[in-house]
């Protein structure tokens, strides 16, 4: 049995079913984020791991015990809120202390356990500010602070870096994977961004309606995007409806123009439809020689995005999005002149049908 | 535009003239007790009377006793109502506004026809009871004042998320209640908690009709007895009142102050 075990949980609220059927086994010490666009019930389940929401049916064990019933406060379980939730009448240092004077520890214990906490989170000199008087960033790191000062047995944490400008957010999220990594506590992290998700987590699930679409490695999901859902949530993927033309040799067409995967597709039939995907980095501008694949259009758009280029060619129907790196010897493609795509057939990924 | 203007002014001094002449003429006129010169000599008179003293201590006493019971009753109450039951909130409302809509009179006689000594709980039996008797019926009074400040002051948090920090920390309800609900709507409270002051200091139908020797049956016993003394009272009564907005001002404002 793994550390956290969720077993077949279902959640409605009233007649609206919003998780379904959700399974999943977390290794201690394992950080998994929870991937997925508003409204498809990370939080909720979020909520019923920390015991702020009963499940409807199926059962939640933490470390071989069962917890599926047991209220939130005999869980020991940390959580850390998008819109921080500091406690305004308490200083930085009691926000830190209060679980610990919950617990009815002594007061010299308490304070030395918050120095600890304030050293770990970089923030030692302000133990005795009001939570109003810290930006966002260093509120949600007292948050943090606080949610680990008790030991808890699994941290959670949903959207904790929403409302935080884009350069906070990309620190603290790495301090938080550290602090995680430093403290082999045992991680769910709640998130609807995919960039966040795929930088920090040892595993994701991309949850899609109430339902784990895929568990996996970031770099499982990245490349290998089980459904159609995740394919499009996850990363910048060009996705088309192809037609099988040879399901032994591979060959498909794309709007017409027929290339290869290197993936088995020997389960579908000659002329089915086949969702197939391309990672714009994967294809390069000109040249189809060799066993490349090549497509051809004409440039529809370019953007400079700074280290990279992203250049969309429109084939007949569908449109194609391509990255190259920014080179300041190299022409810029120009838009309305013809171009030729390559890619290579191993790039080339099948989604699955469902 | 100007004449616009003119108007504004216009209604600013009609207001005040209206509020401020009377209370003018008030306050003179509890001046003039001796004859030919402005003194406080009634004010003297009435600050010596022994029953002045008495009657105001036993409604300070219980307003303390209001402020304190009803607030015990209304916290919890608004809290769980915004924690958990947030759809009741609109017939929690309606509830709390219902002694402002029934008159004191009514309230007070179907107290005295469920509680009197032939009842099957004979309140007004001893004077303990019947004071007990009139403190609900304060709280009942005060409801819709101090639920309302009680609830706006819960609605300047996030009740939810916070409650749920600290249970995820450990904490049972009512320290929950205790360590964070009630420090930070404590400006709240207070607002709510002096509102009920005056009300109940000036209150007559209760501790009338339940014979009680409060302060409000007093002014009204003087207020038929004397000349000038009533007018003192009257300014003195506009004061206490006047001294407790004037400290929800202040409290409110350094709540404000310490939440930038
Ligand atoms: N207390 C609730 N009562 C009714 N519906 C709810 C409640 N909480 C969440 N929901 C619904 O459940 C669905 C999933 O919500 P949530 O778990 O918050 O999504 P996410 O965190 O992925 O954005 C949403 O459609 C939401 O409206
Ligand atoms: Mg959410």
């Amino acid at each position: 049995m793994s550390f956290i075990e969720i077993s077949h949980l279902k959640k409605s609220f009233g007649p609206n079913t919003v998780v379904h059927d959700f399974s999943l086994s977390i290794e201690k010490g394992e950080f998994v984020s929870f991937l997925g666009p508003s409204g498809c019930g990370k939080t909720t389940i979020l909520r019923m791991i920390a015991g702020f929401e009963n499940a409807t049916s199926g059962s939640l064990h933490v470390g071989g015990v069962e917890m599926t019933n047991l209220p939130p406060a005999k869980r020991n379980v940390g959580m850390v809120f998008q819109a921080y939730a500091l406690f305004p009448n308490l200083t930085v240092a009691g926000n830190i202390g209060f679980g610990l004077k919950i617990a009815g520890k002594e007061r010299g214990e308490i304070d030395a356990r918050v120095a600890e906490m304030l050293e770990l989170i970089k923030l030692p000199d302000l133990g005795d500010r009001y939570p109003y008087q810290l930006s966002g960033g260093q509120q949600q790191r007292v948050a943090l602070a606080r949610a680990l000062a008790i030991k808890p047995q699994v941290l959670l944490l949903d959207e904790p870096l929403s409302a935080l400008d884009a350069k906070i957010r990309v620190s603290l999220r790495e301090e938080i994977r550290s602090l995680q990594r430093e403290l082999g506590i045992t991680t769910v992290f709640v998130t609807h961004d995919q960039e966040e998700a795929l930088s920090i987590s040892d595993r994701i699930v991309v949850m899609n309606q109430g339902r784990a679409d895929q568990i996996g490695t970031p770099s499982e999901i990245y490349n290998n995007p089980a459904t159609r859902f995740v394919a499009s949530f996850v990363g910048t993927l060009n996705l088309f409806e192809a037609r099988v033309v040879d399901p032994a040799t591979g060959r498909v067409s794309i709007d017409g123009q027929p290339v290869l995967t290197a993936r088995d597709i020997s389960t579908y039939g000659i002329a089915d439809e086949a969702t197939v995907a391309l990672r714009p980095e994967a294809l390069s501008l000109g040249g189809g020689d060799g066993d490349r694949n090549a497509l051809t259009g004409t440039v529809e758009e370019v953007s400079f995005l700074g280290a990279v280029i992203r250049v969309r060619v429109r084939l007949r129907e569908a449109r194609v999005s391509l990255d190259i790196f920014n080179d300041p010897a190299l022409d810029l493609p120009k838009i309305g002149k013809p171009a030729t795509v390559s890619f290579k057939k191993d790039d080339l990924l099948i989604i699955d049908r469902h | 535009m100007k004449s616009n203007r003119l108007g504004h002014w216009l209604a600013i001094l009609i207001g005040t003239l209206y509020f401020v002449v009377p209370l003018a003429a008030t306050f003179e006129f509890s001046l003039r007790k001796l004859r030919g010169i402005y003194s406080f000599e009634a004010y003297r008179v009435v600050l010596a009377d022994p029953q002045f003293q008495s009657s105001f201590t036993f409604s300070v006493g219980l307003a303390v006793v209001t402020i304190v019971f009803g607030m015990a009753i209304i916290v919890p109450m608004a809290y769980f109502v915004e924690l958990r039951l947030r759809k009741l909130r609109p017939l929690v409302e309606f509830v709390t506004l219902l002694p402002l809509v029934v008159p004191a009179i009514v309230i007070v006689f179907g107290y005295l026809r469920l509680y009197n000594s032939s009842s099957f709980l004979p309140l007004t039996n001893s004077t303990l009871s019947t004071n007990f008797l009139l403190t609900c019926g304060y709280v009942t009074l005060a409801l819709p004042y101090m639920y309302r400040s009680v609830d706006t002051g819960l609605r300047a948090i996030d009740v939810r998320t916070l409650t749920e920090a600290a249970e995820s920390l450990g904490a049972s309800s009512a320290t929950i209640i205790w360590r964070i609900i009630l420090p930070n709507i404590r400006s709240a409270m207070l607002s709510g908690a002096f509102l009920t002051f005056a009300i109940v200091i000036g209150e007559f139908t209760f501790a009338s009709l339940l014979n009680r020797p409060a302060f409000g049956p007093y002014l009204q016993l003087i207020g038929a007895n004397r000349a000038y003394e009533p007018a003192a009272l009257a300014c003195m009564a506009f004061m206490i009142t006047w001294a407790c907005m004037g400290i929800i001002q202040v409290v409110s404002r350094n709540a404000v102050a310490a939440r930038p």
